[in-house]
């Protein structure tokens, strides 16, 4: 039914909105999604119709109790059986539409029995993805946004997926039952994708629980939409969907990945795999706000910086705490020590700084630990 | 009751020291449609930045600076306020008193306003710029993570609250104690009613708004953690806090509205209002429910489903009173003798709008479909049919309605005609196509959006461009109409309009009613 209706109303808008601009809200691919669609389609019929009445009997009126045509007023100003109709009649209306709303919301709040849970975080602005999983080596993520910062100030031509794109999106298995447990580290954000409507605020210091199942494979995307500060409007989150055996297999590697950074912790590394790790690391970190040739904007210029040329302990504590009041966050936790040699050693070196210093994960491990 | 008839002082003393509720009234009215300026030049800002995708005009953190200041700004800079003005203007003659009940405290809750707006304005040039959380200020982002001119937002938002809880004392005050006699209850004007019953919502709730700020300058400058976990506080409970004061302040902007329109469609109809008790009822029964529903704004906070069941079922329930209300409107016109003067038009145009904004008011309601609408433009483009179309037409109205009777020359029909017009289809063309973007998926307060929502938000600004020009046309017809429009001197400027404020001459004298008026027959025959 539903499905029949917001065609009508597409082909009705078909010549004000060309193919790409949507006027509904989507169906989505979950069995909750479509359920809150028809509720949604439900609602907004009987709407329709409720208005189509009564601004039918307005209309009737200003066209043919006017003045201008010599009407004479009445002066009825009272009827006690009519009133008491249309405060019954609403009422029972709205009884009608509690029913499916309520079977609805208990759907929604079913956070049983899920397979897999995943713990998502809110920063200032991006997410971070936690797999907790009882065996293996944790596996966990940020994704920041990718649109780069040329198409935002609209030197580069925008992408198809502008804002909506993202390093590295959610990984999850087609039919099973996810738990995503949703949490923030600094303001209040919310995690919203549309097509499998799941939205829920994530609170620091606060876990709150949904869930998912969907049936197809596919990439979803949404954005967050709780102001949440200056960079709100980029942090998006994107779902990706696969089959149960490619995400086994994308676990795998991702826990492979996190066993070889591990080790690579324990190793020196050679200037090449730092300077190659810490571009990577720069880019999608730093680069926003100080710059792709480290020549500042939001943020300080990197090249030439009096910070990142001298003493790398105050260097790496910049790093790793942020600097309070500012948009300079504390990236501490959110590199791990491979990384964050790598983004100083990068730093240190690239942009003409040229200071040959080489940060090694151990230095790192051994400055943290005081 | 003095035999005093002198005139109002010279000068600038005049609005300094008057306590003249008319010299007040107009001093409200003034100032907030300066404010209604002010906050459309930040909506402006904005929808010029939405004009096309990608960063062109102003940079992402002015952007929300620009969203904060235009919502406080609208709200409880043009819209109370206005409000304000026209109570203090009618309501001793609609209720035939000579003045308000507390004169002079009538001229303190008008006189602290310019200076609280000036600080909250004064914001904008101060280091880390001004407040940008939003209107509705969530805390850790308003406290912790917010800039230093949060303290002077919480300053400024003290005062309006000591002006608002002073003004309502007043009205309160005024309406127990001033009718004349024979002006029982039951035969007060709507729009006395409606006001009366606005008193005791701001009086209650505002003290709550001022508990929340005060709790926000605790945390930021005396390390409490009243809304931080890590001190084993809370930041939802900032948001219960803020939604028991924020759900019935718009229903504070709203009945007053209702009163207004409950005025002037019987006047254009010519015929009495119907069902005057029942909108007596239904308007305390929407006050009643303000109170019980305020977490229909937190859906997705992660409340228990038994908190989320239960406001949802008491929102639903405010549709039925809400209606009750458009009915009886529709009612008043039925088998009437109609005209459309341009008081009228916005009546009109009210009804149509605010009734759609109550539609997808009712959509909101249902919690499980809220989580796909919650804060994206689906909500922006609801606030806007029922606080622009809703509060901001009808305030018009009034302006068009009593203007004449106030200073003794009628505007200019026509230019008021062409000012509805443009309004209307400019007030549609920026915010039904919202409807669409919202439920398409786009958060708002976003200062950059996706490619999918490009045309509509384009030509959600174009209308908004018209419909902030359409308000230059207002006011000059307004400055027209006082300087140099026709005289009129009949008392009851319009055939159809009924109340005692129609039988003092025109313009109103300085003072009116220092003799009890004798009243004429109910009001239920008005
Ligand atoms: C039938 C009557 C109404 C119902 C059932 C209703 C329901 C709702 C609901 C459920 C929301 C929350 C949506 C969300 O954030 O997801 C909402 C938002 C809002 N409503 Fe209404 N509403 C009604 C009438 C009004 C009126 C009369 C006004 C004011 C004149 C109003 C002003 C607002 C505002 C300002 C917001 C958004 C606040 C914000 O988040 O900034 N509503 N309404
Ligand atoms: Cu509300």
């Amino acid at each position: 039914m539903g499905k029949v209706f917001s065609g009508a109303i597409l082909t009705f808008l078909a010549p004000l909105a060309a193919a790409q601009n949507q006027v509904n809200m989507s169906p989505g691919v979950t069995e909750i999604g479509a359920d809150i669609f028809e509720l949604h389609m439900l609602i907004m019929w009987i709407c329709v119709v409720i208005g189509v009445a009564v601004f039918a009997v307005m209309f009737y009126s200003i066209y043919a109790h006017r003045k201008s045509k010599g009407h004479q007023a009445s002066q009825f100003h009272e009827s006690t059986k009519v009133e008491v109709a249309w405060t019954v009649v609403p009422f029972l209306i709205l009884i009608a539409m509690a029913v499916p709303a309520t079977s609805t919301l208990l759907e929604v709040y079913d956070n049983d029995e899920a397979e897999l849970d995943i713990l998502i975080t809110g920063y200032q602005w991006k997410w971070k993805y936690e797999y907790l999983e009882e065996s293996g080596e944790p596996v966990a993520f940020f994704s920041n946004l990718a649109t780069s910062q040329e198409e935002i100030y609209n030197t580069d031509k925008k992408g198809d997926n502008y804002l909506l794109e993202v390093d590295e999106p959610l990984v999850i298995p087609t039919n099973t039952k996810v738990r995503f447990l949703i949490t923030a580290n600094d303001v209040i954000h919310s995690w919203w994708v549309p097509e499998i409507a799941v939205k829920r605020d994530a609170i620091p210091g606060f876990i709150n629980e949904a869930w998912t199942r969907v049936p197809e494979e596919g990439i979803y995307r949404g954005q967050c939409t709780e102001l949440c500060g200056s960079y709100h409007g980029f942090m998006p989150v994107v779902v990706h969907a696969v089959p149960r055996g490619e995400f086994d297999a994308w676990m795998a590697a991702k826990r492979g990945a996190a066993v070889a950074q591990t080790q690579l912790a324990m190793q020196t590394l050679s200037v090449d795999d730092l300077m190659d790790q810490g571009k990577a690391v720069y880019d999608s970190a730093c680069l926003a706000c100080h710059g792709a040739q480290g020549q500042g904007g939001i943020g300080n210029a990197i090249a030439g910086s009096a910070v990142v040329m001298g003493d790398l302990s105050s260097h790496m504590a910049v790093v790793a705490k942020g600097v309070s009041g500012t948009a300079m966050q504390a990236f501490g936790g959110q590199l791990n020590d491979v990384e964050m040699a790598a983004v100083l050693t990068y730093q240190r070196n690239a942009f003409g700084n040229n200071t040959g210093d080489v940060v090694q994960p151990g230095d790192v491990t051994g400055m943290k630990n005081g | 009751m003095g035999a005093h008839h002198h005139g109002p002082a010279q000068g600038i003393s005049r609005w300094l020291f008057t306590t003249n509720h008319k010299d007040i009234g107009t001093m409200y009215l003034w100032f907030s449609f300066a404010m209604f300026l002010l906050g459309g030049f930040f909506a402006m800002v904005i929808r010029a930045e939405l004009f096309q995708p990608g960063m062109q005009l102003v940079e992402p953190g002015f952007f929300n600076q620009m969203t904060t200041l235009h919502g406080l700004v609208m709200v409880f800079g043009a819209i109370m306020p206005s409000f304000v003005g026209l109570a203090n203007w009618l309501i001793p003659m609609m209720i035939g008193a000579p003045d308000m009940a507390l004169p002079r405290m009538n001229n303190w809750s008008f006189w602290i306003l310019p200076p609280a707006f000036l600080m909250l304005a004064s914001t904008l040039f101060m280091e880390g710029g001004a407040p940008a959380f939003g209107w509705t200020f969530y805390a850790p982002l308003s406290t912790t993570y917010a800039a230093p001119s949060v303290t002077f937002f919480i300053f400024a938002i003290h005062i309006l609250g000591v002006s608002s809880i002073m003004g309502s004392i007043n009205i309160i005050a005024t309406v127990m104690n001033m009718r004349a006699p024979g002006m029982t209850y039951m035969k007060m004007p709507l729009f006395v009613w409606t006001w009366l019953i606005t008193a005791f919502l701001l009086v209650a709730v505002m003290p709550v708004l001022a508990g929340a700020v005060t709790m926000m300058l605790m945390d930021i400058h005396f390390g409490t953690s009243f809304f931080s976990a890590a001190g084993g506080g809370d930041p939802v409970l900032f948001q219960h806090i803020f939604w028991f004061f924020g759900h019935p302040e718009v229903y504070i902007i709203i009945l007053p509205a209702f009163g207004v329109v409950s005025q002037i469609i019987p006047a254009f109809s010519r015929k009495p209002l119907f069902g005057y008790a029942s909108m007596v009822y239904a308007t305390a029964s929407i006050a009643f429910l303000s109170f019980i529903v305020w977490a229909h704004h937190m859906y997705t906070v992660g409340m228990p489903i038994a908190g989320e069941l239960f406001f949802m079922y008491a929102t639903m329930l405010i549709a039925v009173p809400t209606g009750v209300k458009v009915f009886n409107w529709i009612s008043t016109m039925w088998r009437g003798a109609l005209s459309f003067e341009t008081p009228m038009l916005f009546c009109i145009g009210f009804l149509i709008l605010f009734t759609l904004g109550g539609f997808t008011g009712l959509m909101l309601s249902i919690a499980p479909a809220d989580f796909q609408y919650h804060d994206t433009y689906f909500v922006v483009a609801h606030f806007h049919y029922v606080m622009v179309a809703g509060a901001v037409f009808s305030m018009t109205a009034a302006i068009y309605y009593w203007l004449p009777k106030w200073c003794g020359r009628m505007y200019s029909e026509a230019m008021g005609k062409t000012h509805f017009w443009i309004s209307f289809i400019g007030f549609n063309i920026t915010f039904f196509p919202q409807h669409f973007v919202g439920l398409a998926g786009m958060p708002r307060r976003i200062p950059d959006y996706a490619l999918q929502f490009a045309d509509f938000n384009m030509m959600s600004s174009i209308g908004a461009f018209i419909y902030g020009a359409s308000q230059l046309l207002f006011l000059y017809n307004v400055i027209a109409t006082i300087v140099a429009g026709k005289p009129v001197s009949d008392e009851k400027v319009w055939d159809g309009a009924e109340g005692l404020e129609w039988t003092v001459p025109t313009p109103a004298p300085y003072h009116t009613f220092e003799e009890p008026p004798a009243v004429p027959k109910p009001a239920g025959t008005i």
